[in-house]
C-alpha cells in the first residue's frame, strides 16, 4: 500500500525579485497531520515561499501540488478556497472591529443577500474555539486583546474557512514562554485532528520543541531537511548562517562603577490614563549594561519614553550622575549625554528623505561645529558624516544620498554612529537589532560592548530573550510595570527569566487560565 | 410661568443668557425657522455622506466641493437646454418635469465622473489625496468660471425651474409634534427628503451588512482585507464613485431645488463644511447628519435675526453685532466645532494612505 | 507627483547640489511637461470654445490665441510692446511669487496651506486702512507702516489655524478654508464700517497718499512691490537651506515624530511657519494694495491666493521653481487680456489652463509616459502633507 500523497508538495519553486533571487529551486513537502518547521534567518526567503503558497506572489518556475494534484494558486481567496490559511507575523487584525467581524471578514456568514448573520456566526466561532481548548468572546474588540489571544483569533480566521493546510509565520514573535506552550498545545490538537502545519521561525529550540520535521532555508535554497532526533542547536544554527556560529558574542567582563543612571519611584500614565509604570526603582551602574527583560507591553516603551524625554512621568524622580533630569526635554538630555536608539527606526530614528549627512547630524545639528547661532556649517557637517561612514563601516555609496536607500542594518549603523558618538555617558538601546541581518547584530553588539568597555552605562530594552542574555552583565525582569526580579547575567537561568516574565513570580502557574484576558 | 420668564430675564447679565435661549427655542420651534434648518442641512448632509463613503474606505476627499460645483452647474445646465428642447409642465408631485429629472441624472453623473477622477489619482496614481482633492476643487473652479462666462452670460433666460415643496393635508400639519415634523420634512424638494433616507439607509448598512463590514476594513486595515480575499482596490474604486452620486445630488440640490440659477463659487464652501460635519460625527452617517444640522442651524439663525430680531436687551445687544457677522458664523462655528472635537474623534486607520497591492492576480 | 512610500527603488538619489537644488533640477522636466500638455489641451478646448460658440472650426485659433497671449506678456519683437508686456507680467507675477512662497513654505513643514487667500485678503485690507490712516506722513515711513500692518494681519490670520493645528490638531486645510470666507465677510464689514471713507459713490477705504509705492522707471505700473516680491525668494531659500531653522521646519514636515525625537519642538515650529506663511501672503496683499490698486472696496477679491497654490504646487515647493511658475502664470494672466481681445476667448481659460497643469501634475505618469521622462530614482523634496487624514493620529 503505499502512502498517501502528501498534503502539500512545492516542487522547485524559483522566484527572483529585482536583485536578489529569494527562491532558488525549492523543494518542499508537508504530510498530513504534521507539524513541519521552516527555519532560516531574517531574509533566507521563507516569507516569500509562503507568499507565492498563499497566491500573494507568482513563481517563476516551479509546481505546487496539493494531495497530489498540480494547482495554480491565483490569490489569496483561491488559496483560502483551496483549505490554504496563513496566521501573519504581524496580525491582519483590524482592531476597531470585534473578533467575529474580524473572523468573518471575507467568509462572510449571511443571513440574506445584504445582512450579516450575527448569532450564527457567534454560535460557530464559539464552537470552534471550545474544540481547541479555549473560550472566546465573539463580541470582544480585537484591539482590546492581549497579543496572546489576538493570536488565537487568527487561527480561529483559519478554522472558520476550514483549513486543511496553516501555515504559522513567526507565531511565537510576540508571545511569553508560557503562552507560547499553550499555542503549541494548540497546534498539537490540530496536527491529531488531520491539519497540517507548516511553522516557520527562526528560534531554534522551539522549533526542536514542537516540529516533526525541520527544513533549513538559506539564501533561498533548501540546505537541510532534519528530524528533531537527529539534530541540535548548534547543528540547526550552523545550517542556517552557513558557517561555525558563535552563539554566544564573547563579552568579557565587565567593571561597573558609580550609578549613572538612578530612577527612583516612578510612576508613568499612558495616554488613556492607565497607570504603566508602578513606583519602579532601577539603577545602572557606568561601564555595565543593564537589560530589560520583558514581554512588549509591560511599559518598557513608557520608561524608555521617560528616560528619553518623550514623555512626562507622573511621579518620582530620574537621576543622571545625580542630577536631577525627571522631565527634560530630549534636547536637553542629549546635551547632558544621553544617546538613545530608538525602536521604531524608521519612525523616530531616522528622516529616509534626508541625506545620510542631516541624518547624523539630526540630534546635533543646532551646535558647534555644525551651526553658529543660526547658520549651519555645511563643512563640518560633511567632514564628520565622512569620519562616521568610516568609523562605522556604514556601506553607502556616498555621504550625501537619502538615507531611505540604506538597508536596514546600514541605517541602524547612522543611528549608532550619531548616539555613541561623543562619548555619551548614558545609552539607551531600544529593540536595537530588531530586523537585522546577523553581519549587523554582530557588529552592533560588538560597539555596544566597547561603549560599556570605555565607561558608558548602556540600559538595554529587547523583547529578544537571546539578546538580553547575551549581552547584560544584569538582568532586570519587567512586568506590569514594575522591575520583579534581578539577575546576575552570566549565572541567569532562561527558564526562570521566561517564567517571570510571563507571571512576574508571583501567581502560581495554575493561575494562568485559558478564558479570555483582556488587557484592563 | 410668564412671571418667572420675565423675572430670569431681568437679571443683569444671566437675563441676556436667558433671553438668548428663549429666542432660540422660539426660533427652533417656529416651523419656517426650522425648516430653513433642513433647507440649508441637504447639501451638507449629501455632501457627509459622499466624504464618508470616501474616508470609511480609506480614500480622503477634499474634493467634495469641486464635486459639488461641477454637479451644480452641469445639472443646471442639462436642466435648462433639456427645457428649451422639451416640455416642462410641472408635474403634481413635487413640481417635477423631465428637464428637472434630466438635470438631476446629469449632476449624479457628473458627480461620478469627477469621482472616478478622484479615485483613479488616489487609488491608482497614489497621488497625495489631500492635493488631488484640492486640484479638482480648482479645476471646478475654473472650469464653471469658463464655461459659465462662455454659455450662459450670453443666455441669461436659461434655467428657471426648480423642484416644487408638497403641501400635505391641513389637518396631518395640525398634530402637535408630528405636524412640526411632517412640514419640515415636505416643505422641501424631493432631493432634501432623499438626503435624510440616504442617512438612515447608510447608517444601518455601514454596521450590518456585508458591504459595510468590507468597507470599514478596508478602510481601516487594507492589507487584513487583502489578506482574506478582498479586492481592495475594487472596493475603495466601487464607494468612491458611488460616493459621487450623493456629491452629484447636493449639487443639484443647490440649483434644481434651492434656486433656480448658477452663481459663481455656488458651493461657497459647504463642501468643506461637509468635510467637517464628517469629522465631528466621528464617520457615521448619524452623526454626520448631526454636526450637518447644527451647522446648518447657524445659517438659520441669520434668517431668524433678519426676520423676527430680538427684542429687549437681547436686542440691543444684537444691533451692535454687524450682519456680516452672521454671514461668517456657521465658517466660525465650524472651526470652533472641528478645534474642539476632533482630538476625540478618531478616522478609518488607512485614511488617505495609498495602497499598493500585493498579490499576483 | 504620485506620493512614494518612505523607502523608494531606484538607483540612490544624490542630494548634493545644497539647497535641494540639484533635486529641483532633476524634476522639473516632469512640471515642465505638464505645462506643455496642458497648452495642448488648451488647444483642444479653444477648438469646441469656438464651435460652440461661433459654430465654425478654426483650426489656428489656438496659435492666435497663445500667441496673442505672448505678445502681451511681453515676448515680442516690437521694443516698445515687450517692455510693455514684461512690465506687465513682473507686475502680475509679484503677488504670486509671496503666495507661491506662503504655500510653499507650508509644503516643506508638511502644512497644506490653502488659507493664502485669507491671509492676502486680511493683508490687503489692514495695508489700505493704515496707508488711509498714515497717508500724510512721510512717503518711506508711510510704506513701511502700511507693510508692516500687512504683513502683521496676514501672520495673524495664519497664526489661528497654526495654533489650532497644533493645539487640537485640527486640520489645517478646513481651518484655513473657513477662514478664507470669514476674512472676506469681515473686510466687509471693515469697509463699510470703520474703514468707510467718506465721499465715494460706493464703499471703499480711504486714499492712501504717500503710502503709495513709487513706479519706477517711469513705466506705468511697475511698483517697488515687485522687487520686495522678488527679493524674498533668496531670503526664503537662505532660511530653510542655510539656517538651523530652515532645518527644523524641513525635520517637521519630513518626520514629525523623528523631529520630537531629535529635540525639535514640532508643535512651535508649525504655528511659527503658518504664522511666516501668513506674513508672507498679508505682505503680498499689502503690497498690492499699496502698489497698484490704491483701495479696497467692500465685495474686495482676487483669485491670487488659490493662483498661489498652483505656484507652489508647479514650482515643487521650491523657491525658484516657485518663482519660475509664478512668472508662468503672471505672464499668461497678463497675456490673457490682449488675447480676450484678439480672439474673443474668455480670460478664465487661464483658471483652466491652471487646474489641467495641476491634473498633469498629480498623475505625473501621463507626463512621464507622453515624454519618456523615466524616473530619476527617490525625489527629494517631495511634496508631502504631515497628516494625510484628520484629527487624532497627528503626534504634534
Amino acid at each position: 500500500m503505499t502512502d498517501p500523497a502528501p498534503a502539500l508538495e512545492m516542487r522547485g519553486i524559483t522566484k527572483r525579485y529585482p536583485g536578489v533571487l529569494a527562491n532558488d529551486g525549492i523543494d518542499l513537502d508537508l504530510r498530513h497531520g504534521e507539524i513541519h518547521a521552516l527555519l532560516g534567518e531574517n531574509g533566507a526567503g521563507k516569507s516569500t515561499l509562503m507568499n507565492i503558497l498563499y497566491g500573494l506572489a507568482v513563481p517563476d518556475s516551479g509546481d505546487i501540488l496539493l494531495d497530489g494534484e498540480p494547482v495554480t494558486i491565483k490569490g489569496p481567496a483561491d488559496a483560502i478556497a483551496r483549505g490554504i490559511s496563513m496566521v501573519h507575523q504581524h496580525f491582519m487584525l483590524v482592531p476597531v472591529l470585534t473578533v467575529a467581524e474580524n473572523i468573518l471578514l471575507g467568509e462572510e456568514t449571511m443571513a440574506n443577500a445584504v445582512f450579516l448573520d450575527r448569532a450564527e456566526a457567534h454560535r460557530r466561532i464559539v464552537e470552534l474555539g471550545r474544540r481547541f481548548g479555549f473560550e472566546i468572546d465573539p463580541e470582544a474588540k480585537v484591539g482590546s486583546l492581549s497579543v496572546g489571544w489576538q493570536q488565537r483569533v487568527e487561527i480561529l480566521k483559519a478554522l472558520y474557512r476550514e483549513a486543511r493546510i496553516l501555515v504559522l509565520d513567526e507565531p511565537t514573535a510576540v508571545l511569553t514562554p508560557q503562552e507560547t506552550t499553550e499555542i503549541f498545545d494548540v497546534l498539537r490538537r490540530l496536527a491529531r485532528d488531520g491539519h497540517s502545519i507548516i511553522f516557520i521561525s527562526h528560534k531554534l529550540y522551539e522549533v526542536l520543541a514542537i516540529a516533526d520535521r525541520i527544513t533549513v532555508i538559506r539564501r533561498g535554497r533548501v540546505v537541510g531537511t532534519r528530524l528533531p532526533s537527529q539534530t541540535d542547536e548548534d547543528d540547526l544554527a550552523e545550517l542556517m548562517v552557513g558557517r561555525e556560529v558563535n552563539l554566544v558574542v564573547d563579552r568579557g567582563e565587565s567593571h561597573p562603577a558609580q550609578p549613572e543612571l538612578r530612577i527612583e519611584g516612578l510612576s508613568i500614565t499612558d495616554d488613556r490614563g492607565r497607570i504603566v509604570v508602578k513606583n519602579l526603582d532601577l539603577e545602572v551602574r557606568a561601564g555595565e549594561i543593564l537589560g530589560i527583560a520583558g514581554v512588549a507591553g509591560n511599559g518598557q516603551d513608557e520608561l524608555v519614553a521617560a528616560i528619553t524625554g518623550l514623555r512626562r512621568p507622573a511621579e518620582g524622580r530620574v537621576l543622571l550622575s545625580d542630577r536631577d533630569i525627571t522631565g527634560w526635554g530630549p534636547r536637553e538630555l542629549t546635551d547632558a549625554g544621553v544617546g538613545s536608539v530608538p525602536g521604531d527606526r524608521q519612525r523616530y530614528g531616522l528622516v529616509l528623505s534626508f541625506s545620510i549627512e542631516d541624518n547624523l547630524v539630526l540630534t546635533s545639528y543646532y551646535r558647534p561645529p555644525f551651526a553658529s547661532g543660526l547658520v549651519r556649517n555645511d563643512e563640518a557637517i560633511e567632514q564628520w558624516a565622512e569620519e562616521s561612514i568610516r568609523a562605522y563601516d556604514i556601506r553607502t555609496p556616498a555621504a550625501d544620498v537619502m538615507a531611505g536607500t540604506l538597508s536596514g542594518g546600514n541605517q541602524q549603523k547612522v543611528i549608532v554612529a550619531r548616539e555613541f558618538s561623543g562619548q555619551p555617558r548614558l545609552l539607551v538601546l531600544d529593540q536595537p537589532t530588531r530586523g537585522l541581518d546577523v553581519g549587523s547584530i554582530e557588529f552592533i553588539h560588538r560597539q555596544a560592548i566597547a561603549k560599556r568597555d570605555a565607561g558608558a552605562a548602556i540600559l538595554l530594552v529587547s523583547a529578544e530573550l537571546d539578546e538580553v542574555m547575551e549581552l547584560s552583565d544584569r538582568i532586570a525582569v519587567m512586568y506590569r510595570g514594575e522591575i520583579v526580579a534581578i539577575r546576575d547575567g552570566r549565572s541567569a537561568d532562561r527558564e526562570e527569566i521566561g517564567l517571570l516574565m510571563a507571571t512576574g513570580g508571583r501567581e502560581p502557574l495554575e493561575a494562568v487560565t485559558t478564558t479570555m484576558s483582556v488587557v484592563e | 410661568m410668564d412671571a418667572l420668564n420675565q423675572a430670569l430675564a431681568g437679571i443683569p447679565v444671566i437675563g441676556i443668557v436667558w433671553q438668548a435661549v428663549g429666542y432660540l427655542v422660539a426660533a427652533a420651534t417656529n416651523p419656517t425657522i426650522s425648516g430653513q434648518v433642513l433647507f440649508f442641512a441637504t447639501p451638507l448632509i449629501l455632501g457627509a455622506m459622499c466624504g464618508i463613503m470616501n474616508e470609511r474606505s480609506g480614500v480622503v476627499n477634499i474634493g467634495i466641493e469641486g464635486m459639488m460645483l461641477m454637479a451644480a452647474f452641469f445639472g443646471f445646465l442639462g436642466a435648462g437646454i433639456a427645457a428649451q428642447i422639451m416640455p416642462s409642465d410641472p408635474g403634481p408631485i413635487f413640481g417635477i418635469t423631465i428637464p428637472l429629472l434630466i438635470g438631476v441624472l446629469v449632476a449624479i453623473l457628473i458627480g461620478m465622473a469627477v469621482s472616478v477622477l478622484h479615485a483613479w489619482l488616489a487609488i491608482t496614481i497614489r497621488a497625495n489625496q489631500i492635493i488631488s482633492g484640492t486640484i479638482i476643487n480648482i479645476f471646478a473652479g475654473g472650469l464653471t468660471g469658463y464655461l459659465h462666462a462662455l454659455i450662459i452670460t450670453p443666455n441669461p433666460g436659461l434655467g428657471g425651474a426648480i423642484f416644487a415643496s408638497w403641501q400635505p393635508p391641513a389637518d396631518l400639519l395640525n398634530v402637535p409634534v408630528l405636524g412640526w415634523a411632517v412640514n419640515i420634512l415636505f416643505a422641501h424638494g424631493p432631493i432634501a427628503i432623499t438626503s435624510l433616507i440616504v442617512v438612515v439607509i447608510l447608517q444601518i448598512l455601514l454596521f450590518r451588512s456585508r458591504w459595510g463590514l468590507r468597507t470599514r476594513a478596508v478602510g481601516e486595515h487594507p492589507k487584513a482585507a487583502e489578506t482574506v480575499g478582498i479586492n481592495v482596490i475594487r472596493v475603495r474604486y466601487r464607494n468612491v464613485i458611488l460616493g459621487g452620486i450623493f456629491a452629484g445630488l447636493a449639487g443639484a440640490f443647490l440649483t434644481l431645488e434651492s434656486q433656480g440659477h448658477f452663481q459663481l463659487q455656488l458651493t461657497a464652501g459647504r463642501g468643506f463644511i461637509a468635510l467637517a460635519a464628517v469629522i465631528v460625527g466621528r464617520w457615521t452617517p448619524v452623526g454626520a447628519f448631526a454636526a450637518a444640522i447644527l451647522f446648518a442651524a447657524t445659517d438659520a439663525l441669520r434668517i431668524a435675526i433678519g426676520i423676527a430680531p430680538p427684542t429687549g436687551e437681547l436686542g440691543t445687544v444684537f444691533q451692535i453685532i454687524p450682519a456680516q457677522f452672521y454671514q461668517a458664523l456657521p465658517y466660525i462655528v465650524t472651526i470652533i466645532v472641528l478645534a474642539g472635537v476632533v482630538g476625540r474623534s478618531t478616522p478609518p486607520a488607512a485614511d488617505g494612505q495609498p495602497y499598493e497591492r500585493e498579490s499576483a492576480t | 507627483m504620485s506620493s512614494a512610500a518612505p523607502v523608494p527603488t531606484g538607483p540612490p538619489t544624490t542630494t548634493r547640489w545644497r539647497g535641494g537644488l540639484g533635486a529641483f533640477l532633476a524634476t522639473a522636466k516632469v512640471p515642465l511637461g505638464a505645462v506643455v500638455l496642458a497648452f495642448a489641451f488648451g488647444s483642444v478646448l479653444i477648438w469646441l470654445s469656438s464651435l460652440v460658440t461661433n459654430h465654425q472650426l478654426d483650426l489656428t485659433l489656438p496659435l492666435k490665441a497663445y500667441g496673442a497671449m505672448l505678445e502681451g506678456a511681453g515676448i515680442t519683437l516690437d521694443p516698445a510692446a515687450a517692455v510693455n508686456g514684461l512690465v506687465n507680467t513682473l507686475v502680475q507675477s509679484g503677488p504670486l511669487v509671496l503666495g507661491g512662497l506662503a504655500v510653499g513654505v507650508g509644503f516643506k513643514a508638511g502644512l497644506f496651506n490653502i488659507g493664502a487667500q485669507g491671509q492676502f485678503l486680511m493683508g490687503a485690507v489692514a495695508g489700505a486702512g493704515t496707508g488711509a490712516a498714515v497717508a500724510s506722513w512721510p512717503g518711506p515711513i508711510a510704506i513701511l507702516a502700511a507693510l508692516v500692518a500687512g504683513a502683521l494681519a496676514g501672520g495673524a490670520w495664519g497664526f489661528i489655524p497654526g495654533i489650532l493645528k497644533a493645539r487640537t490638531g485640527a486640520h489645517e486645510v478646513v481651518t484655513t478654508i473657513m477662514l478664507n470666507t470669514i476674512a472676506a465677510t469681515f473686510i466687509g464689514y471693515l469697509v463699510s464700517g470703520p474703514l468707510l471713507a467718506p465721499g465715494f459713490s460706493f464703499d471703499r477705504t480711504g486714499d492712501i497718499g504717500n503710502a503709495a509705492l513709487p513706479i519706477l522707471f517711469g513705466t506705468r505700473n511697475l511698483h517697488l512691490g515687485v522687487f520686495v516680491a522678488f527679493a524674498a525668494v533668496p531670503l526664503i531659500w537662505w532660511l530653510l537651506w542655510r539656517s538651523t531653522l530652515g532645518f527644523e521646519i524641513r525635520t517637521v514636515g519630513a518626520n514629525p515624530d523623528a523631529a520630537r525625537y531629535a529635540g525639535m519642538r514640532p508643535g512651535l515650529i508649525t504655528v511659527f511657519t503658518m504664522s511666516l506663511c501668513g506674513l508672507l501672503a498679508g505682505l503680498a496683499g499689502a503690497i498690492e494694495i499699496i502698489g497698484i490698486t490704491h483701495f479696497v472696496n467692500a465685495s474686495y477679491g482676487t483669485s491670487v491666493g488659490f493662483d498661489s497654490i498652483t505656484v507652489a504646487l508647479l514650482g515643487q515647493a521650491h523657491p525658484v521653481g516657485i518663482m519660475l511658475a509664478a512668472l508662468l502664470f503672471g505672464g499668461m494672466r497678463a497675456g490673457s487680456g490682449l488675447m480676450q481681445i484678439r480672439t474673443q476667448i474668455p480670460v478664465e481659460i487661464v483658471d483652466i489652463l491652471q487646474a489641467v497643469v495641476l491634473l498633469f501634475i498629480a498623475a505625473d505618469v501621463i507626463v512621464r509616459r507622453v515624454f519618456r521622462i523615466r524616473r530619476a530614482g527617490p525625489k527629494v523634496d517631495e511634496i508631502e502633507t504631515v497628516s494625510r487624514s484628520y484629527g487624532a493620529g497627528t503626534t504634534l
